[in-house]
C-alpha cells in the first residue's frame, strides 16, 4: 500500500540542492541498479569473449558520455568538466584496466569484475579524510552504473524523450543524466539518494532546475502522474497536495519569482537604513562548502560557523590537523571579514570515542551538551580551541562558546583557552593573540547575568531559537506545544532589550544568530533594539537587506517603544503585520515569503 | 630525464575532481610520465582516481616527479596550472 492512497497529502523532507518552487506531475524514471549476474568463466575462449564484451561496453559508454558532453545546453557548458571527469574515470587504470585484468585473473564475468573494481575503489575512497573528495565516489558509481547498464543490454530510458512538463522522480540521477533532461519539459527533479555536495546538485543549479535529494523513499511513495510540489529552498516535497496547499505554494511561487529578480541586485548593497545606520549582515553556515554561496547571497562575514559536522561524521574524533584545515579554509575564503567559529554545540551521545558513558538522557536539551560537555572533556575542547587558534593566523577568526548559563562557565572555558594558547606558544605556532572571544546568549540565566558576562567577553550573539525554547518552556519538536513557540512573546523582546543594554554598557558588540535574524517580521524589533549584526541563513540575506534599506532607524525605535507597551504576542504580531504590510505586500495574503 | 619539484596546492577546493581532471588532461599532451607524491605515497598522475585518492585539500604539499623527454615543459605547465588555481577564479 502506498502511504498517500488514503487521499491525504504526504510530506517528505530531503536536502534542497537547487532553489525554486515547482508544482507538477511526477515522472518516475527507472534508475534502479541493474541486476548483476555472477558467473565463472571456464575456458580461455570465454575469457577472450568476456574481455571483448567489457571493452565494447566501455567504448559504448565513452561514446554516450561524449555525445552528452557535445550536446550539453549552453548554460551548463561551464560544468562539462563533470562529464569529462567521468570519461577519465571510465578510462582510468584503476577502473577499466583493473576490471579487464580481473576477468582474466579471476575468471569472472564483466559485471562481476566491474563491481569488484568499484568496491576496491570505494574502499580506498572510504579512507580519505576530506569529506568532499571522499564523496566523489559517487562519480565512480555513476560511471560504473552506466557501464553495467550497457553490459546488460538494457536500454537507458531516454531522458531526452520526456515530452510532458514533469518533475522527474528517480532513485538517483547521475550528473550526466541531469544534463540529458529535456529542459523544455522537465521542470525539476527529486531523488532518493544524493547529498548536499553531489555533482548532480551543481548541475541542477546551473540548469536552474529546482531539486531536492536524499528523500530516501520518494520512488516508493510516488507513482507516475502523481501531483507533486517540490520546494527547492526548504527541501520539502509534498505528494498529492490538498487544494489549499497547492494555492499556498502557487502564491509562494509567484512571490519568489518576483523577489528573485529584485533580490539579486540588492544582495550586494550594504544593509543601511534610510537614515544611514549600517547593520552587519552575516551568514550562518555548517559546511566549508557553503562559504562561497554565503558570499554570493551577500553575506559580509560568517556570523556563525557550526562545527558539529566534523565530529558527527567520523567514527573517531577529528584530529587537530583536520579541524585546523577546515577552519583555516573558511577563514581564508571570507578574509578579511571575520568568521565566528562556535565551539562544539552538541551532546556527548552524538560523539564517538568519549570517555563519558552517557545513557539516553530524559531531556537532552537540558542535558550534558555544548560547553558543559566540553568542560567535562577538556582534552576534546583543548584540541578544538587549538585548531581555531591556529586558523586565526590565516584570517579574521573569532571564538564563540555556546550554552553559557553563567560566569563560571566563561571563566572555566577561558582557562582551557589559555592552556591552548600556551600549548601553541611552546610549539612556536602562530595565532592571533588578540582573538575575540564571545558567548552565545541562549539560556535565560545568561540574560539575567548579561551585565556581568559583558565584562568578561568581547561580544554577545543571541541564539534566539534556544532562548525562546528555554524561556517559554516550549519544545519545538513536541507537536502539541510547537505552535506556542513565539518570537513575539513580550518576554522575548524584554530579554533582548536587557542583553542589549548590558552590551552597550560594557561597550561590546551584540548580534543575533537565531532564526529571528532572518525573519522579515522581526526586523523592526531588531533594528529598534539597535543590534550591531544579524546573522542568518544565507538565503534570507537579500530580502532582509532589502527590508532594512526601506526602514528608518527612527521609525524602528518608535516601533519598539510601541511594542513594549503591548502585552500579548497576538497584539505584537498584529502591530508588526500592520506595520510591515506596505513593505511586504504578501502579508495581505496567506503566508509570507521567508526564504 | 627525471625532474622533481615540490608544489603547494593553493586553490580553495584542493585537488578535487575538476582539478584532478585538468592534471590528467594536461598530462595527455606530453610524452613524459607524471607521478605525484604526498608524504610517502606516490601515485600515477595520469589516473584521475589515483590523484583523488591521494587526498590533497588546500595547503597540501605535493611532490611532482616527471620522467621523460619533455619533462621540462611538462613541469613548467603543471606549475602554472597549480599556481593559477586550476582556473578556479578567486
Amino acid at each position: 500500500m502506498k502511504a498517500h492512497k488514503s487521499g491525504s497529502e504526504v510530506k517528505l523532507q530531503g536536502i534542497a540542492v537547487s532553489s525554486g518552487i515547482i508544482i507538477g506531475k511526477a515522472y518516475l524514471v527507472d534508475r534502479s541498479r541493474v541486476k548483476i549476474p555472477y558467473q565463472y568463466l571456464v575456458n580461455q575462449d570465454q575469457i577472450r569473449k568476456e574481455v571483448k564484451r567489457l571493452e565494447d561496453a566501455l567504448r559504448i559508454t565513452s561514446e554516450q558520455l561524449l555525445t552528452i558532453k557535445d550536446h550539453m545546453p549552453e548554460n551548463v557548458k561551464a560544468h562539462s568538466f563533470i562529464i569529462e571527469s567521468h570519461l577519465m574515470i571510465l578510462k582510468d587504470s584503476m577502473f577499466a584496466d583493473s576490471a579487464i585484468q580481473r576477468i582474466m585473473d579471476e575468471k569472472i564475468n564483466s559485471e562481476w569484475a566491474v563491481q569488484k573494481s568499484l568496491e576496491e575503489i570505494r574502499e580506498i575512497f572510504n579512507q580519505i579524510d576530506d569529506d568532499y573528495i571522499r564523496t566523489r565516489i559517487e562519480d565512480v558509481e555513476n560511471v560504473a552504473e552506466r557501464v553495467l547498464r550497457n553490459l546488460s543490454g538494457e536500454d537507458y530510458e531516454d531522458l531526452a524523450k520526456i515530452d510532458e512538463r514533469v518533475i522527474v522522480v528517480a532513485h538517483d540521477l547521475a550528473p550526466a543524466d541531469t544534463t540529458e533532461l529535456n529542459l523544455e519539459k522537465v521542470i525539476g527533479f527529486i531523488t532518493d539518494g544524493g547529498g548536499r555536495t553531489s555533482h548532480t546538485g551543481i548541475m541542477a543549479q546551473a540548469l536552474k532546475l529546482p531539486a531536492v535529494v536524499a528523500l530516501e523513499t520518494a520512488t516508493n511513495l510516488v507513482e507516475n502522474g502523481d501531483l507533486l510540489i517540490v520546494d527547492g529552498n526548504t527541501g520539502d516535497v509534498i505528494i498529492n497536495p490538498a487544494d489549499s496547499t497547492i494555492s499556498d505554494y502557487q502564491e509562494r511561487q509567484i512571490q519568489q519569482e518576483e523577489y528573485k529578480s529584485s533580490m539579486v541586485k540588492i544582495s550586494h548593497f550594504p544593509a543601511e537604513t534610510t537614515d544611514g545606520y549600517r547593520i552587519d549582515i552575516k551568514a550562518n553556515i555548517e559546511f566549508l562548502e557553503e562559504v562561497e554561496s554565503a558570499k554570493e547571497y551577500g553575506g559580509e562575514a560568517i556570523g556563525l560557523y557550526r562545527t558539529e559536522v566534523l565530529y558527527l561524521k567520523s567514527k573517531a574524533l577529528p584530529t587537530e590537523e583536520e579541524l585546523f584545515e577546515d577552519y583555516r579554509q573558511v577563514a581564508e575564503i571570507i578574509a578579511p571579514n571575520p568568521v565566528t567559529i562556535r565551539t562544539l554545540d552538541t551532546g556527548g551521545d552524538k560523539i564517538a570515542a568519549t570517555s563519558i558513558e552517557i545513557d539516553d538522557e530524559m531531556n537532552p536539551a537540558l542535558g550534558l551538551r555544548a560547553i558543559r560537555f566540553c568542560l567535562k572533556e577538556p582534552e576534546i575542547f583543548n584540541t578544538q580551541l587549538k585548531s581555531i587558534l591556529r586558523a586565526s593566523a590565516y584570517g579574521n577568526v573569532q571564538i564563540m562558546f555556546p550554552m553559557i548559563s553563567g560566569l563560571q562557565e566563561v571563566l572555566d572555558a577561558k582557562v582551557i583557552l589559555e592552556q591552548a594558547k600556551q600549548d601553541l606558544d611552546r610549539k612556536k605556532i602562530a595565532y592571533d593573540h588578540d582573538i575575540k572571544v564571545g558567548i552565545m546568549i541562549e539560556i535565560p540565566s545568561a540574560v539575567s547575568m548579561a551585565e556581568v558576562l559583558a565584562n568578561h567577553v568581547d561580544f554577545f550573539s543571541i541564539g534566539t531559537n534556544d532562548l525562546i525554547q528555554y524561556a517559554l518552556a516550549i519544545d519545538r519538536i513536541n507537536e502539541h506545544v510547537a505552535h506556542m513557540y513565539e518570537p513575539f512573546h513580550p518576554a522575548i523582546s524584554r530579554m533582548l532589550q536587557q542583553v542589549i543594554v548590558a552590551a552597550r554598557k560594557a561597550g561590546i558588540n551584540v548580534g543575533i544568530c537565531g532564526e529571528m535574524a532572518g525573519d522579515p517580521l522581526c526586523i523592526p524589533i531588531l533594528l529598534g533594539l539597535g543590534f550591531d549584526e544579524l546573522s542568518m541563513n544565507a538565503r534570507s540575506i537579500p530580502f532582509i537587506k532589502k527590508l532594512i534599506r526601506e526602514i528608518s532607524m527612527e521609525e524602528a525605535r518608535i516601533d519598539f517603544e510601541n511594542i513594549l507597551r503591548l502585552n500579548t504576542a497576538k497584539e505584537i504580531r498584529g502591530y508588526i503585520v500592520n506595520r510591515m504590510k506596505p513593505l511586504i505586500p504578501e502579508l495581505e495574503g496567506k503566508g509570507y515569503f521567508y526564504s | 630525464m627525471e625532474l622533481i619539484k615540490e608544489f603547494r596546492i593553493v586553490n580553495n577546493l584542493g585537488l578535487h575532481a575538476r582539478a584532478a581532471a585538468k592534471i590528467v588532461k594536461l598530462g595527455s599532451q606530453y610524452k613524459s610520465k607524471l607521478f605525484l607524491r604526498k608524504n610517502d605515497q606516490e601515485v600515477d598522475g595520469s589516473s584521475i582516481l589515483s590523484i583523488l585518492t591521494l587526498s590533497c585539500p588546500k595547503g597540501t604539499e605535493v611532490q611532482a616527479r616527471i620522467v621523460g623527454d619533455d619533462s621540462v615543459i611538462f613541469m613548467e605547465a603543471l606549475g602554472e596550472l597549480i599556481e593559477q588555481k586550476f582556473g578556479e577564479g578567486k
